[in-house]
């Protein structure tokens, strides 16, 4: 029995439990398919945030580029459905039938070769994942083995993700333009516009998202995650060590790169669409916002700090258009200064001990009932409680 | 002297910022089982020498032989899995961690990306921590997290996890900067009963304990030596009182 305790906190089972229950029951029971499908579409942005969790918390790497592998991904996906949608028949009227109907506006009229290949829905799925990996490796190999860190390393990444954004607005034949990959309708003739497909992405979405974050947590407890947080603080020390530093965050930032890639594809499979606006600089850094509100050291913290962010984006912004930035920026200020560890950290320096100090609290004053004159209930409550709060595990040894 | 039975051997060893020599065509050997220590005036060349020898600084010229093989072109975290290690002059440890888990990370295995993933704490790997918890009077703070530790204990801790790594080479920077005197001997009793089997390298200022744990000096001055030998015969040599111990 305590076995089976310490291994639910060991995988923080219990809170990871908690969010699925939220997301396959919860919602779907109390939002109408329109309302569940935005928050489908957000839950694709959660692999972006539990990536950085696992890039920028653990790792200590920030990238300002995350859209890049959202948008590869996502556009993989989008290539094969946009093919689809592209049969002769319902393109009979282009010059050249058979071809996406854009490659059509710009004079091109043979499939180009990068295409062909994503005639095929499992070349696809593997594209969504190994495309995104490899440019985080070809990236971060060349930054990570010279030694490239810190704000120089988000800086390239940035340009990453500005450079991509131009390729695509400018290769308007071969990818969409600035108007992105529109109309895309059926995968393997299977319609994905009803509510019904609507509601399967939605559980595709989320079962892969909790399969994720097992995975993920899974590398945190074991050595690699260790190592993460080791070199975080004391890189040398773990050079020292025998460890080669830049394979380690190779790793960690091929992993981002592949999650957020898979966030991408089941985007354009919910939202129907894919274009250069989730690629860029501007959506990368929201997404960095997502997993510093949410708590960059958290899993399910960040998925939160995601939906949150993004329902206060869709509220607002419905209501107030041209205030929204300045409202994100603020928030985003406001949560660095303020709770640097996100609202997973205040979750866990604020609420939790209160919680555990208001319930020993209340066992001691339970158990000095009987004795008469018996003390106020909050009277021990108010001195047990900060010192069973503020210790963390572990600290106890020190006063042996 | 090329093929020598010296656990390491330093041959013309210069290293130049900007022109400046930091180390000036340096030759230095030193014995397996030997516990050498390292004296000088500040600015000598001494942590820039195991900088040198670590790796973290790359050489301007000249030769580092570890057990006769040449290492001057080999990266850092390969030189430590040849059996070099080296403690920093601040406590380099991880504060976030608990002691076990500094000491467990330490432990050479699973040091590949895949190898960390599948890595997992044996009996013997756990035994081990053990034993070297102990060794470094930590025995009973395992649990503790490394950053509530006092200065003193931060410094064995690091001491503790190059021995997990079993170096045969030691390199330790000021190991009892900032220790109180009853931690200054037993950390002196620590040395003492783990350059068994191993070279260690020391520098250190504090003059007593340098003779309570010193087999051989080597005293440095503007990147050269200036004088090796015992003790007693440094302490009495001009030069040596003339740069650095004063009249």
């Amino acid at each position: 029995m305590n076995a089976l305790k310490a291994w639910i906190s060991r995988y923080q089972l219990a809170s990871l439990v908690l969010l699925t229950v939220l997301l396959a029951v919860v919602l779907p029971l109390t939002l109408d398919i329109f309302r569940l499908n935005l928050v489908g579409k957000y839950l694709t942005y959660a692999f972006v945030a539990i990536g950085l969790v696992m890039l920028w918390g653990y790792g200590g790497v920030l990238s300002l580029g995350q859209g890049v592998f959202f948008g590869l991904g996502g556009y993989a996906m989008a290539m094969f459905l946009k093919l689809e949608a592209s049969d002769p028949e319902t393109t009979k009227i282009q010059s050249t039938p058979g071809i996406p109907d854009f490659m059509d506006w710009n004079q091109i009229t043979e499939l180009p070769a990068f295409w062909v290949p994503f005639k095929s829905l499992p070349f696809t799925l593997a594209a969504v994942i190994v495309v995104p990996t490899l440019l985080a490796w070809i990236v971060s190999f060349a930054m990570f083995k010279r030694r490239v860190g810190g704000v120089y390393f988000a800086i390239i990444t940035q340009a990453v993700a500005l450079i991509l954004t131009v390729l695509i607005i400018g290769q308007q034949g071969y990818t969409g333009g600035v108007n992105g990959m529109t109309d895309l309708k059926t995968v393997l003739g299977w319609d994905t516009r009803t509510d019904t497909a609507k509601y399967i992405l939605y559980y595709v979405c989320v079962g892969m998202l909790v399969l994720s974050m097992v995975v993920c947590r899974w590398i945190q407890t074991s050595k690699l995650g260790t190592l993460l947080l080791a070199m975080r603080d004391k890189e040398d020390r773990v050079r020292f060590s025998g460890y080669d530093v830049a394979d380690f965050r190779i790793f960690v930032f091929c992993l981002a790169a592949a999650l957020s890639g898979i966030g991408g594809a089941l985007f354009t499979l919910q939202v129907g669409f894919m274009s250069p606006s989730f690629v860029g600089i501007v959506p990368s850094i929201e997404m960095v916002i997502y997993a510093a509100v949410g708590g960059r050291m958290s899993l399910v913290g960040a998925v939160y700090g995601t939906l949150l962010v993004n329902a206060g984006k869709t509220f607002f912004s419905e209501s107030f258009p041209d205030l929204w930035l300045f409202l994100m920026a603020g928030l985003f200020i406001g949560v660095v200064m303020a709770f640097p560890m996100g609202l997973a950290g205040v979750w866990e320096s604020k609420v939790v001990p209160w919680w555990r100090g208001r319930q020993s609290a209340l066992r001691e004053a339970s158990a000095a009932r009987p004795q008469p004159p018996s003390p106020p209930p909050h009277a021990p409550m108010k001195s047990t409680a900060p010192t069973d709060a503020k210790l963390p595990d572990g600290t106890s040894g020190q006063s042996v | 002297m090329s093929n020598t039975d010296f656990a390491l051997a330093v041959e013309d060893l210069t290293v130049s910022f900007d022109g400046f020599k930091a180390i000036d065509a340096l030759t230095l050997y030193i014995d397996k089982n030997e516990l050498r220590v390292i004296i000088g005036p500040n600015g000598a060349g001494k942590t820039t020498l195991l900088d040198l020898i670590c790796g973290k600084t790359k050489a301007s010229a000249g030769s580092i032989k570890f057990k006769n093989e040449e290492i001057i072109q080999v990266p850092e975290h390969k030189r430590v899995r040849l059996g070099i290690g080296r403690k920093f002059q601040t406590p380099s440890i991880y504060e976030n961690l608990s002691v076990f888990q500094n000491l467990e990370v330490s432990y050479p295995s699973g040091r590949s990306v895949w190898g960390a993933l599948a890595f997992t704490a044996t009996d013997a790997i756990q035994a081990r921590v053990q034993t070297v918890a102990e060794d470094i009077g930590l025995g009973d703070k395992l649990e503790t997290e490394a950053g509530l530790l006092s200065h003193g204990q931060k410094q064995w801790l690091e001491i503790g996890m190059l021995l997990m790594q079993e170096p045969e080479l030691l390199m330790l920077d000021e190991p009892i900067a900032g220790m109180s005197a009853r931690e200054r001997d037993l950390t002196a009793e620590l040395l003492q009963r783990i350059c068994q089997n191993r070279a260690v390298i020391v520098i250190e200022h504090d003059m007593d304990f340098v003779k309570k744990i010193a087999h051989k000096v080597t005293v440095m001055h503007q990147g050269k030596i200036l004088a090796e030998g015992p003790m007693e015969q440094v302490q009495a040599d001009p030069k040596v009182i003339d740069v650095y111990l004063g009249h």
